[in-house]
């Protein structure tokens, strides 16, 4: 049965490495729903959160293909129920019917939602929840004319209460990665001879 | 005499010395034990071959016609030897002529290491001459790929390189080097070979439960067959492989990369899987009880309809690769780890076995198998020389011996299914990715691989085509490899497929030839041409004999199929003998 499934990568910060990990999904012509990326708590260590929807089977299929790749150090799959995630949205609309309605406030504080910029002509207000939770704050905002409006992806933390930390400090212990060399040359332009 | 004080220093604290990112190259492979390259100089690798322009005495370059050629006898050099190939090309063109071989090589789990040279690294990005996107295009089809800007990162990422190639699953890798980098002096500390990547692990720990699991099942077997792949040639695992089959009289078929790893004469060998393999392994793959697959990987060439696969069978799977578990076949019992490991511990506890009802099995099909196939295509009754009587003249010469090299096509299976092989890593085909023109290529490197032995390239004449202009590194180095060009005047593999499922219908599979005797002289190479079965064990033997390289055109039927086959989309055990099953 497909169902969501949210995968957690460790990698080491490569240039490149976001490629190398998506054409294991293109190659086999899986859409990816959400993907995250960012340091994680350790240096030189990177957190990739990937969603898609996919069956166990091919899941799994999936996480061993990317753990075969050099440079990622950990790769764990979780359905929704073992995980605890959250979005985050921007939404941007427009100041005069906001001021006017008084209702629309209240009802954005009923959902969570806070009001990041306020502005004479717009006002953004800032949702973090689940995926349900924001899809019904745009339909709660469509009428009282939405400007614009943004998604974050999925992150996600794992509810079994061991946990990455430990494990992702264990790498740190084992031989650190290797930094990347800063680069001169990449930022120089003048004219070299090349053939 | 006052010592020199400076001298004195030197001697003790300063073993750096400065050197370019080239130099740092070459050294690296030297400390790597490389003697071979395999390369074709251009623009943005000039450095690195000016570099190379003084190390003559250690390593030795072999100029290609084609990078392809290049990293193709890299491919043939690592099958034959165990030992890394090293590839050297030019940004843009060289880089993308390696793509084919690159596949090739990672589909077949080959060690190489390609150096690319790359524009300097301020014009990345701007569509410099020659600059193409290299890692981007060979990531898909390379174990690591990794773009140096700073000779600095030269000796480590090089180190890192080889160990990644040639350590657990091998496979390609390509360090693509800006040429800036190439030219850049830095303080050069010397080489220290990797031996432990973090993010890396090549291969798994062996757990004592599943070699538990697996030897209750195998014990408990009435009808077990062992199946076994390239993994335990890659794993040097021969002699444990050996030891486990006969302590449990398994038969034991291989697959197209796996032969040779035990004598093809073996007691116990009972031939070839898959599509074109032998008759029995296909049958009885759906008559076992427990199916024991060593380092191979179910391809779908190997197990036909997977619905229509094993299903009877309890399956045990020995892979170095975790990856490869239950990635085709659902396996009872999965033996993740090192064969040369896991077989052991296997062979330790299995018990000692007849099973001759079962082997006896295997023996009836051999003897229909060879009663309709093997008999009369060796031995034709008609004046039409066929691919597989010259096999078997091969095999009367060489007894066996002798490097087989086969190119893609009926001509392959033919030498795959009748090559007599008594030595491991004597087998060296384009498996998995089914590369036509790989084979001429891949002889010169597996002469350079095993320079002691006799290397027989046989290939056809639609594969002779692509690759052709390798004759010319042939003529360079004197590269003393035999090659036999089977012409049946037709791309007969795909004309096979035409002719049985899609009624007769030859549509451009006629593809002429050149005069390669002639072709063979221009190259100055030596050659012959036999049409008649007269000639044909005198001449072969004849080449076979002779010290330098040696062209035979040799003219088979036409329109002769290569049989067994299990059609497209039919189980193993719907293997047929002749088109008439069909
Ligand atoms: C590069 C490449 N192109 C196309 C094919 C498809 N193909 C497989 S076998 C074959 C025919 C090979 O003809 P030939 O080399 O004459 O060998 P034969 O089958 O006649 O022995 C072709 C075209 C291939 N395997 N590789
Ligand atoms: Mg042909």
């Amino acid at each position: 049965m497909k169902q969501e499934y949210t995968i957690t990568v460790y990698t080491e910060n490569q240039i490149g490495l976001i490629n190398k990990l998506a054409i294991i999904f293109t190659r086999r012509k899986i859409n990816i729903e959400s993907l995250n990326t960012s340091p994680s708590e350790v240096e030189g260590i990177h957190r990739f959160t990937i969603v898609i929807n996919e069956t166990e089977d091919v899941v799994r299929k999936l996480s061993r293909q990317i753990e075969k790749l050099l440079d990622v150090l950990k790769v764990d799959y979780n359905t929704d129920d073992e995980i605890i995630w959250q979005e985050m949205a921007l939404y941007k609309v427009s100041a005069e019917v906001i001021t006017e309605k008084v209702k629309v406030e209240r009802l954005l504080r009923e959902q969570g939602a806070r009001a990041v910029v306020i502005r004479k002509d717009y006002i953004i207000f800032e949702c973090t929840g689940q995926r349900e939770e924001i899809n019904n704050l745009i339909k709660i905002l469509e009428p009282y004319g939405l400007l614009e409006f943004v998604r974050s992806a999925r992150i996600a933390i794992i509810k079994k209460s061991d946990g990455f930390h430990n494990k992702v400090k264990e790498f740190e212990y084992k031989v650190p990665s290797e930094t990347l060399v800063e680069n001169e040359f990449l930022d120089q332009n003048e004219s070299v001879f090349s053939m | 005499m006052t010592a020199n004080p400076s001298q004195n220093i030197n001697a003790n604290v300063n073993i750096t010395k400065q050197a370019t990112g080239s130099q740092a190259l070459l050294d690296g492979l030297i400390h790597e034990g490389v003697k071979t390259i395999f390369g074709y100089p251009g623009g943005a690798i000039m450095p690195v071959y000016d570099a190379l322009y003084d190390y003559g005495d250690q390593l030795e370059h072999i100029l290609v016609r084609h990078e392809q050629g290049a990293i193709h006898a890299a491919q043939g050099f690592a099958r034959v030897s165990g030992k890394t190939g090293v590839v050297f090309a030019t940004s843009g063109p060289g880089a993308t002529n390696l793509v084919t071989g690159l596949a090739d090589a990672m589909i077949d789990s080959t060690p190489v290491v390609c150096i690319t040279g790359q524009v300097f690294a301020h014009l990345l990005g701007t569509d410099a001459f020659q600059e193409t996107d290299v890692i981007n295009i060979t990531t898909p089809v390379t174990k690591w790929s990794y773009q140096v800007t700073n000779a600095e990162e030269i000796p480590h990422v090089l180190a890192k390189a080889f160990h990644i190639a040639n350590t657990g699953r091998p496979g390609p890798v390509v360090i693509d080097i800006t040429k800036n980098a190439q030219l850049q002096l830095f303080d050069y500390e010397g080489y220290h070979k990797c031996f432990h990547i973090r993010s890396y692990k090549p291969k798994p720990d062996v757990r004592t439960s599943y070699i538990a699991e697996a030897v209750a099942i195998i014990n408990e077997a009435k009808r077990p067959f062992v199946i076994f792949g390239q993994g335990v040639i890659l794993g040097n695992a021969e002699q444990e492989f050996r030891a486990f089959i006969e302590k449990g009289n398994f038969p034991a078929a291989w697959t197209i990369l796996g032969m040779g790893a035990i004598p093809t004469d073996h007691p116990l060998s009972v031939g070839m899987l898959g599509m074109h393999g032998n008759y029995g392994p296909n049958l009885l793959t759906n008559e076992c009880d427990v199916l024991i697959a060593v380092g191979m990987r179910f391809d779908d060439r190997v197990t036909g309809r997977l619905d229509k696969y094993a299903k009877q069978a309890k399956i045990i799977h020995l892979d170095i690769d975790p990856a490869e578990i239950d990635k085709n076949v659902k396996t009872t019992v999965a033996v993740w780890g090192d064969c040369k490991e896991t077989l052991p511990l296997l062979t330790q506890l299995v018990q000692k076995n007849e099973n001759q009802d079962w082997l006896q099995k295997f023996n009836e099909c051999t003897i229909k198998e060879t009663e309709k196939v093997i008999f009369p295509e060796q031995n034709p009754d008609s004046e039409i020389l066929t691919m597989a009587e010259v096999l078997r003249c091969i095999n009367e010469i060489t007894q066996g011996e002798a490097i087989i090299v086969s190119d893609v096509g009926q001509h392959q299976m033919v030498a795959c299914r009748y090559a007599k092989l008594n030595q491991t890593r004597s087998n060296v085909t384009s498996g998995g990715l089914g590369t036509m023109g790989f084979a001429l290529p891949a002889a010169i490197g597996a002469k350079y691989g095993a320079p002691d032995r006799q290397v027989i390239a046989i290939i056809g004449d639609g594969g002779f085509q692509m690759t052709l202009q390798e004759l010319g590194t042939i003529m360079q180095a004197n590269v003393n490899v035999k090659i036999i060009i089977l012409n049946n005047q037709f791309l007969g593999m795909v004309r096979q497929w035409q002719e049985l499922f899609h009624h007769n219908r030859y549509s451009f599979v006629n593809i002429t030839s050149p005069d390669y005797v002639k072709l063979a002289s221009a190259y100055r190479i030596d050659a012959k041409k036999v049409e008649q079965r007269a000639e044909l064990k005198s001449t072969l033997e004849e080449i076979l004999a002779h010290d330098n390289p040696f062209l035979l055109e040799v003219m088979v039927g036409k329109e002769n199929n290569v049989f067994p086959m299990v059609p497209q989309g039919r189980g193993v055990s719907e293997i047929i003998l002749s088109k008439e099953e069909l």
